[in-house]
């Protein structure tokens, strides 16, 4: 372990024109933190309401498999059980697209997801579901329930479901193959873009390297399991409380299931243990909601490690193979990707953004992208951090490095005398605006770790070797209501609906102190549900502090103006002299008239009364787009295959970091997420169909011993589409670590690990298969 | 199937410096008791197998996954958990520490990671970052990537020092 404490954290590289900020850059302590350290905060499995009673879901034990006959005559008879479902109690939902901001999918699978009706497609699917006065008697209960299956063939890998003749995950399912409809197929998608020619480009290349990369499918990982709680109100109405990414698509997604209007349900967003993109999509609110209408109690289900394992959605694993070609300067000049992704049981395995981001660092003027969304019979997948973008990025960020190799330059010379500008267009067609990829290339070029020497290895059997890679995410923008109440003692309170799950209330709440003038302390923040705000979007997409920001922005200075006119009501003066900076309003028709933003609060009420506000942004396109370079040094032991990461250094641009200190949580956690996925995340799925390693204890995270600490290089080249430049950070950092991993194993081993994760077994083959037979 | 319930458990213990009597099926946990019994919610359910640490409490002085501990065998122990942690209406420095240095995100691992911190500084008020990450393995957090974490625990030592270097001061001043 090497330990770098005492280093200094963030060094920060700011680039272009500096606004001044008083609030915004700066390290407050976040509003909801002393609750959290003290153990009070509220999560979603925390909930205690009158009359509470508790469920349990029946799951099949089976990947692939007929329901046959479902009794539930003596599970309904046990003492204490109060109500029991199943398929049958769902209603039918209609076929409509779910657009949840990072995540797509038809209300009829999400539907299907929840509980199936007549076969289960997925090991953990669920079957029925109990309540029951307390947890235990509902578990008991699921003892009771009889269910024959009829067990089919499964297909759980990409090549089997691609297969001709392999069973069907669904019999009706229609696919498409770019516009051409498909019947009787696994394959539920394949898009294509194109640009230029890339066959003729390869025919001139000077240099081409091809490689075939396998990505383990992985999950987000978060410690809260799901949770649900909910109550059927005795007028038709319903209220649901749960850890979600975001309450107002969760609702929509609760109405196209229950067949509902989306303005019967209220959704109390609970604060929330972790989500990545796991928490997006609807899992055991519907049962809730149809157990607490059938009892009349409130139910709360909460979810099993193991279920979370089998039965939410993971990232997807898949197959991308990418080819490139350089010319005799070590210029691009074509690029193919055939990227497949395994779905899991119904379609939406973020294809697109994973198309949208594999050549997104490099200009590659002649390209062709194929992607296929490929459904097999394991849960469904989910969004997870920069969805899409890790695997088929893993395949490009190899390749660059292979070919870096074969001509002999620097990686960092040939990032940036290929990287993508402001003003380049995106393989998929947009142009970017302006980015900060050459910066962070140039960030981690000048950084003490890229100057450092390797060192040397610990013991004669042990190897070091250093990797780089780069990473995009473009982000998104959408909807946010922000509403802002102003009191009378200077502080103002800020009510938005952004489920806040690293500290965001904060940065939205220092983007209105920034307006307003004051203290980030003096903003107190509240997360609402979804009868007391605005729309607002999910919490993903690395949006949230970026449009709920800009909505914060909004209504603060909507504020301003009306403190304006109260100013000028005071010193009856007109409007248009009175002037705001620094959270201090002045007279400029006369000398020596001043009033502090505190001062004029205490006059509201002589002029005019309260002041409340509320900014509504819906911004479309990207979210400016935030690119990430990391530099890790590694040591192998070649007589075990393990893997020890000496050093690391993250860049990456934040626009403009509101908080670096979670910035910088961003980037640390990202990379270790990435350290986990490349070393030793993984799904491991049996002949059976089903994960033999369900549980924290074999699906092996990193813990605090298995990494070092993360040096991180703030890069700021302002976001032109947010008022204060900031770009969203919360995804990109997931991007780079497994290629980079990749890179400094070669560099270590003279081996290509080309599938993850990379480990020791799949090291040791490497080594074995290097030294010949 | 249905068999007589085996009568409930009449337990008694000192929890976060109170005796506390309760009764308890004999299979709950003590991680049941605390949250469905006690109503202290505190301490957190990740796996319920004894592998993430984030219903880590402190039994007899000792750190416990209490998923892994039965209600039954709390009897005449003493058990702290995160709602005990702090002195009235202040913070122990480790929570200082982990607001100061951000070492929290989503917050749910953060009452185990403050238990099992406690813990140590207890044993080894100087415990090095090598020392800092072996004890605090047992506790998994997906959000922080455990830099600020660590951190966060470097930082309360020296909060905790001063009292520690300012009693050695006085004892080379008297002799």
């Amino acid at each position: 372990m090497t330990s770098k404490t005492g280093s200094k954290k963030s060094e920060s590289k700011k680039t272009g024109a500096e606004r001044k900020f008083r609030v915004v850059g700066t390290r407050p302590i976040r509003h909801d933190g002393w609750d959290k350290v003290l153990g009070r905060a509220v999560f979603g499995a925390d909930i205690k309401l009158p009359g509470l009673v508790h469920g349990a879901v029946l799951r099949s034990p089976y990947a692939h498999a007929r329901i046959v006959k479902i009794d539930l005559s003596k599970a309904e008879a046990a003492p204490g059980v109060l109500a029991v479902m199943t398929g049958a109690d769902m209603p039918i939902a209609a076929s409509k697209v779910l657009d949840l901001g990072e995540e797509v999918t038809n209300a009829v699978f999400a539907s299907d997801r929840v509980m199936a009706r007549t076969k289960a497609v997925y090991k953990g699917h669920p079957v029925a579901a109990v309540a029951a006065v307390d947890h235990n008697v509902a578990l008991e209960a699921l003892r009771l329930i009889e269910v024959s299956y009829e067990v089919l063939p499964h297909v759980v890998t990409i090549e089997q479901a691609m297969a001709p003749g392999a069973p069907l995950v669904h019999d009706d399912l229609v696919g498409s193959d770019i516009g051409e409809r498909v019947e009787h197929t696994n394959v539920a998608d394949h898009i294509r873009y194109e640009v230029g020619d890339p066959e003729a480009a390869f025919a001139e290349a000077a240099t081409i390297v091809e490689l075939e990369c396998r990505v383990s499918r992985a999950h987000q990982g978060y410690i809260e399991p799901q949770n649900a709680t909910a109550l059927w109100h005795q007028d038709g109405k319903l209220t649901v409380w749960t850890s979600t990414q975001g309450s107002f698509s969760q609702r929509n997604s609760l109405s196209s299931v229950l067949m509902m209007p989306a303005s019967s349900i209220k959704v109390v967003p609970m604060e929330i243990g972790g989500g990545f993109g796991g928490k997006i999509g609807i899992y055991l609110e519907p049962l809730a909601a149809i157990l607490s209408r059938k009892c009349g109690h409130p139910v709360k289900l909460v979810m099993e490690r193991r279920d979370v394992f089998d039965a939410t959605g993971p990232g997807p694993g898949g197959i991308i193979r990418v080819k490139m070609g350089v010319d005799a300067h070590g210029v691009i000049t074509a690029a193919t990707a055939d990227i497949r992704y395994g779905a899991g049981a119904y379609p939406g395995a973020s294809i697109n953004p994973a198309a949208v981001c594999v050549f997104a660092c490099y200009r590659v003027p002649n390209a062709r992208i194929d992607a296929y969304d490929v459904v097999i019979n394991l849960s469904k997948t989910a969004a997870y951090r920069a969805p899409g973008s890790p695997q088929a990025s893993f395949a490009t960020e190899t390749v660059v490095d292979e070919i870096c190799r074969r001509i002999g330059m620097d990686p960092a010379e040939f990032r940036l005398l290929n990287a993508t500008r402001g003003g380049d267009r995106r393989t998929d067609g947009p142009t970017f605006p302006r980015i900060g990829n050459v910066e962070t290339v140039e960030a981690i070029r000048g950084s003490a770790h890229y100057r450092a020497k390797l060192g040397r290895a610990s013991s004669p059997t042990k190897k070091r070797g250093r990797g780089m890679a780069s990473g995009y995410w473009q982000g998104i923008g959408n909807k946010s209501t922000v509403t802002i109440n102003v009191n009378n003692d200077g502080v103002v309170s800020l009510i938005e609906g952004s489920a806040d799950i690293g500290g965001t209330r904060t940065s939205i709440a220092m983007q209105a102190a920034e307006i307003l003038g004051i203290a980030a302390e003096d903003v107190h923040p509240a997360v609402v549900d979804t009868d007391s705000i605005g729309y607002t979007d999910l919490t993903a997409g690395s949006r949230t502090t970026y449009a709920t920001g800009a909505a914060a922005i909004q209504a603060a200075e909507q504020v301003v103006e009306e403190m304006k006119k109260r100013a000028a009501l005071v010193w009856e003066t007109d409007e248009a002299n009175v002037r705001f900076a620094d959270g201090v309003f002045t007279n400029g028709a006369a000398k020596n008239q001043h009033l502090t933003f505190k001062e004029l609060c205490g006059k509201l009420d002589t002029t005019g009364g309260h002041v409340s506000t509320t900014g509504v942004v819906n911004i479309r396109g990207s979210g400016g787009g935030s690119f990430a370079t990391h530099l890790v040094d590694v040591e192998v032991d070649t007589d075990t295959g393990k893997v020890e990461i000496l050093r690391y250094t993250a860049a990456q641009d934040a626009g403009k970091a509101v908080h670096p200190a979670y910035v910088e949580g961003q980037m640390e956690g990202g990379a270790v997420q990435g350290i986990g996925w490349a070393l030793n995340e993984e799904y491991v799925v049996g002949d059976d169909g089903v994960m033999q390693n369900a549980t924290f204890l074999d699906y092996r995270m990193p813990t605090s011993l298995d990494v070092p600490m993360i040096d991180t290089i703030i890069v700021e080249v302002p976001n032109e589409r947010h008022p204060f430049g900031v770009r969203g950070i919360g995804e990109t950092c997931i991007v780079p670590p497994m290629p980079a991993i990749s890179n400094a194993l070669r560099d270590a081993l003279g081996v290509r690990l080309t599938e993850l994760p990379m480990k020791p077994g799949r090291i040791m083959a490497a080594l074995q298969a290097q030294a010949g037979p | 199937m249905t068999q007589a319930p085996l009568p409930k458990a009449h337990v008694r213990c000192q929890l976060n410096g109170q005796p506390v009597e309760f009764l308890a099926d004999q299979h709950m946990s003590l991680l049941e008791v605390l949250r469905e019994v006690l109503d202290l919610t505190g301490t957190k359910e990740g796996c319920n197998d004894g592998n993430c640490g984030a219903c880590t409490v402190s039994m007899d002085g000792r750190i416990v996954d209490s998923c892994l501990v039965l209600a039954p065998e709390v009897d005449g122990r003493t058990i702290e958990t995160i709602e005990g942690m702090a002195p009235p209406g202040g913070l122990h420095p480790l929570q200082r520490s982990f607001l100061e240095e951000a070492a929290l995100q989503c917050g749910i691992c953060t009452p185990g990671f403050l238990i099992s911190a406690k813990a140590l500084l207890e044993r080894e008020p100087d415990a090095d970052e090598h020392r800092i990450r072996h004890w605090l393995a047992g506790n998994l957090c997906r959000c922080t990537g455990y830099d600020k974490i660590v951190r966060a625990v470097l930082r309360a030592e020296t909060a905790m020092a001063p009292k520690a270097a300012a009693g050695r001061t006085r004892r080379k001043k008297s002799a």
